[in-house]
């Protein structure tokens, strides 16, 4: 809705009759193009890069180049900029690589590195870039060859980007983005791999900066490395966190208002930069939520006080449409050293399809251990993880997903700033069928993947309990509420294994005995669950194997009659 | 010519290994890079040619001030933009927030003083040639930084907390030592280094605000190359980066070496995340 307004006002701005503003709306369109791209980096992947207006030279020379005819053979202004799209594209992966493998701050001076290199090349290769002396820009044929006319083609192209990027956002993509950002280990477990992920972002992305590069070197009708400081990055920058991250229109309010403000207000066009730095502090300190926190009225309603969580164990056959078929995970003689600490030191285990498989022990025993082992985040010095006899690969979590092997965490991990139904879908992703283009371009089959994946959604949401509250900011749940919706996440793979890492831990005992009814039900469809839990009333009540750890070994196994009964289990753990 | 590559690189070594020691310290004392190393490093100069050569003041006065300067702008990075963010580290917001300083007091300075550089103050009246102070004051001040780290980390008190904190914060509180403090102290500390470092290149970088930025980036590759922390691998990188630069810049034009400094940075950190000399990262789930 908004939106809508902006595109209005966008359409309406020539009836004002003042060219002056038609150039400052031309270059705010200019700039969102490349910050729509950059919003999905930096808003929804998290990834900090500062430099992105070394792309926005690069695109703006090579459009300026090839239409000038000087060094390459003239080409039309269009052919141009689909050339500087394409070139920024690899660019933009280039520059966005080390993020695969750095750290955040490691991340931000590679880009901010690679801004001023490329701005001293285009200084230093006078035979390309004509150095200090520059380049002509392009200029776009009838009818964009007048001011007004090239506004509409700015603005035109912004709006196709903002509706790529809107679709995007929405899409299971956007959502893996956001998930790679706020629960990294989480998004690795429902199958998103990251790499794969931020390669095409930085493809995207690169591709909008150059295509913005081009627009902006026929604005400027000539262009020079002066004209690309790195107050225009800062700019970018600073537009996606006043606007909020992980929303679209936030940032584009921010572009609007970074462009147009200084414009506004002659006498602060030299404080511009310190004014957004200014900017950027009080919002990373007061409202690390920016703009669009400010306008999300929806979730600022009061939640009901006092809420029960009630699971629907019968409605599990509903997600688990198919009984699972029989399989079988072992844990063949494993061996994992931290340092000088064994945590787990030869342990043997089977989970059958159809059971639940206890886990307990005292605390340092290795059970977390063990299930990080199983779901790839640590590789065991010795033994394997076969699953139906066939060894899983160590050190490839996001690979779990793809073998229906899902994962609860001890300290509940959701994207806090998602909807429920947004985190549950997240545990569906490795069942969408559309590709990222479709996605950017809303095709049949986006919309189908959308839909399978909100109705199953719901559908966990109803057998955990939780349908009420699917339109709710995660993080203004309960912990308990959160370990349901973990589940529930779970359950939308279809598991043929479970894994789950203290469930019960912080319920109320009406809710574990609840929880527990849901297990079985779950196990009944032919899920293999691995139960690791400290109540041991829990365990005793709904496993039909039990194994008991001490540090890093098995101490015991058997049917919980004969566990309870070990003498070793009640000296070491259960007790008298 | 030789001579003049290795005097020159030398001290631009020496300053890139003092910027690369205020990132360590700072990091130490709080698990947090911050931006604004390099620009208080730009602001040494600065703020060196504004009280000696602007305002007047003899040498040793504008020495001490500009000193005190950084130990102050230390100080208020620590309050203003470290303290408030540390309880979220893993949201990374401290990155944020140290630009957004840095840029304020890069902008605060290119509109001040000036966007050109500016001449700086002769400080000595001795030297001359490949032996001018311009090139061994950044030596000088760096051989006194990396004793005096190591007198006050292994002599004294304060300087063994200082590695109680870097080492394990939280046991650091729960014997009782003062974090809170002792940060402060380590982010003035930082500042001291980093002012030190432009105030004594200030002939040979001129006070420029742009240096600031430079100082960012080249302060930063010998930490990340040698290992964050250490720095040992501080001054090792940041002199070998120095040489290196210099000697590329000569022989075949400073574009080049900036390409190849960028391009080997990027190599080597795509290959070693940890660095050259640094350990393998912590665990995660």
């Amino acid at each position: 809705m908004p939106i809508l307004v902006l595109l209005v006002a966008g359409c309406a701005l020539p009836l004002l009759g003042d060219s002056y503003m038609g150039v400052i709306g031309t270059r705010a369109c200019i700039y969102w193009v490349l910050v729509a791209g950059l919003n999905l980096v930096v808003g929804f992947a998290g990834q900090i890069a500062i430099g992105w207006v070394a792309l926005l030279t690069l695109g703006a020379y090579v459009t300026a180049v090839f239409t000038a005819g000087t060094v390459v053979p003239e080409q039309s202004p269009y052919v141009a900029l689909v050339l500087a799209a394409v070139l920024c594209a690899v660019f933009g992966l280039i520059v966005g690589l080390p993020a695969l493998r750095l750290r955040t701050f490691y991340f931000a001076m590679t880009t901010l590195g690679f801004a001023t290199i490329v701005t001293q090349i285009a200084l230093a290769w006078k035979s390309v870039t004509g150095g200090g002396i520059g380049v002509p820009g392009p200029v776009f044929p009838w009818p964009f060859d007048s001011p007004w006319g090239f506004y509409f083609f700015c603005l035109g192209l912004a709006i196709v980007f903002t509706w790529m990027t809107t679709n995007v956002a929405a899409s299971r993509f956007g959502r893996s983005l956001v998930a790679i950002r706020d629960a990294e280990v989480a998004a690795e477990s429902v199958g998103i791999s990251k790499p794969a992920l931020l390669v095409t972002i930085f493809l995207f992305s690169g591709a909008l900066a150059g295509i913005a590069g081009g627009l902006f070197a026929s604005l400027q009708s000539y262009i020079t490395p002066d004209a690309f400081t790195f107050d225009l990055s800062v700019l970018f920058f600073i537009a996606i966190l006043i606007g909020g991250r992980g929303s679209i229109l936030g940032p584009l309010l921010g572009t609007i208002i970074l462009t147009a403000l200084p414009e506004f207000a002659a006498p602060l066009v030299a404080w511009s930069t310190f004014l957004y730095a200014a900017l950027l502090l009080v919002i990373v300190l007061v409202v690390p939520g920016g703009i669009a926190e400010l306008l999300d009225f929806k979730n600022r309603r009061p939640l009901e006080q006092h809420r029960q969580i009630r699971p629907r164990p019968d409605l599990v056959s509903s997600v688990i449409a198919d009984a699972r078929p029989s399989s079988v995970l072992v844990v063949d003689n494993v061996s994992l050293a931290f340092g000088g600490v064994r945590a787990i030191d030869g342990l043997s285990l089977e989970v059958r399809s159809g059971e639940v498989h206890g886990l307990i022990g005292p605390n340092g025993s290795g059970k977390t251990t063990t299930l990080n082992a199983i779901s790839g985040y640590y590789a065991p010095q010795q033994g394997q993880i076969l699953l139906d006899g066939k060894a899983l690969p160590p050190r490839a979590p996001h690979g779990r997903a793809a073998y229906r092997i899902a994962r609860t965490f001890q300290t509940p991990r959701l994207v806090g700033e998602e909807s429920v139904l947004e985190n549950v879908m997240l545990g569906g992703t490795t069942d969408g069928r559309s590709s990222f283009v479709e996605a950017m371009l809303a095709l049949p089959r986006h919309h189908g993947d959308e839909k399978v994946l909100t109705e199953a959604a719901m559908t966990a949401l109803a057998v955990v309990g939780l349908e009420q509250l699917a339109p709710v900011r995660a993080d203004r749940l309960q912990h308990s509420e959160l370990r349901f919706v973990e589940i529930a996440r779970a359950l939308m793979l279809r598991p043929s294994f479970l894994l789950l890492d203290e469930p019960a831990a912080g319920l109320s005992a009406e809710e574990i005995k609840r929880l527990g009814d849901l297990i079985v039900a779950i196990s009944r469809r032919g899920t293999g669950v691995l139960l690791v839990e400290h109540h041991a009333d829990l365990i005793f009540d709904i496993c039909d194997r039990v194994t008991v750890l001490n540090l890093g070994k098995e101490l015991a196994s058997g049917t919980p009659a004969e566990i309870r009964a070990h003498q070793e289990v009640i000296n070491a753990y259960l007790g008298a | 010519m030789l001579e003049s590559i290795i005097s020159h690189g030398l001290a631009l070594g020496a300053v890139y290994a003092l910027i690369g020691i205020t990132y360590n310290v700072m990091f130490a004392a709080s698990r947090v890079f911050s931006f604004t190393a390099g620009m208080v490093g730009m602001l040494g100069g600065v703020l060196g040619a504004l009280f000696i050569n602007r305002m007047g003041m003899p040498v040793i006065v504008g020495f001490v001030l500009t000193l005190a300067s950084g130990a102050v702008i230390g100080i208020v990075t620590e309050i203003l933009t470290v303290r408030p963010v540390l309880k979220s580290l893993d949201q990374h917001l401290y990155v944020l927030s140290t630009l957004a300083f840095a840029l304020m007091i890069q902008q605060l300075t290119a509109i001040e003083w000036s966007t050109e550089p500016q001449p700086f103050p002769r400080l000595l009246p001795i030297g001359r040639g490949i032996f001018d102070q311009q090139f061994w004051l950044p030596m000088l001040a760096c051989a006194l930084v990396i004793f005096g780290l190591e007198w006050l980390y292994r002599r004294t008190l304060i300087g063994r907390a200082f590695l109680a904190i870097a080492e394990d914060s939280y046991a650091a509180r729960a014997l009782g030592l003062p974090e809170q403090r002792l940060r402060m102290a380590s982010y003035a500390l930082a500042g001291v280094i980093a002012t030190l470092a432009g105030f004594s290149s200030g002939e040979m970088m001129l006070a420029y605000f742009g240096n600031g930025p430079l100082l960012n980036f080249y302060g930063f590759v010998p930490v990340a190359l040698g290992g964050m922390g250490s720095n040992r691998g501080a001054v090792v990188g940041g002199i070998a980066l120095g040489l290196f630069q210099q000697s590329a810049s000569v022989l075949v034009g400073g574009i080049f070496a900036s390409v190849a400094v960028f391009v080997v940075f990027i190599i080597v950190l795509l290959a070693r995340p940890e660095g050259l000399a640094g350990a393998a990262t912590a665990r995660r789930v």
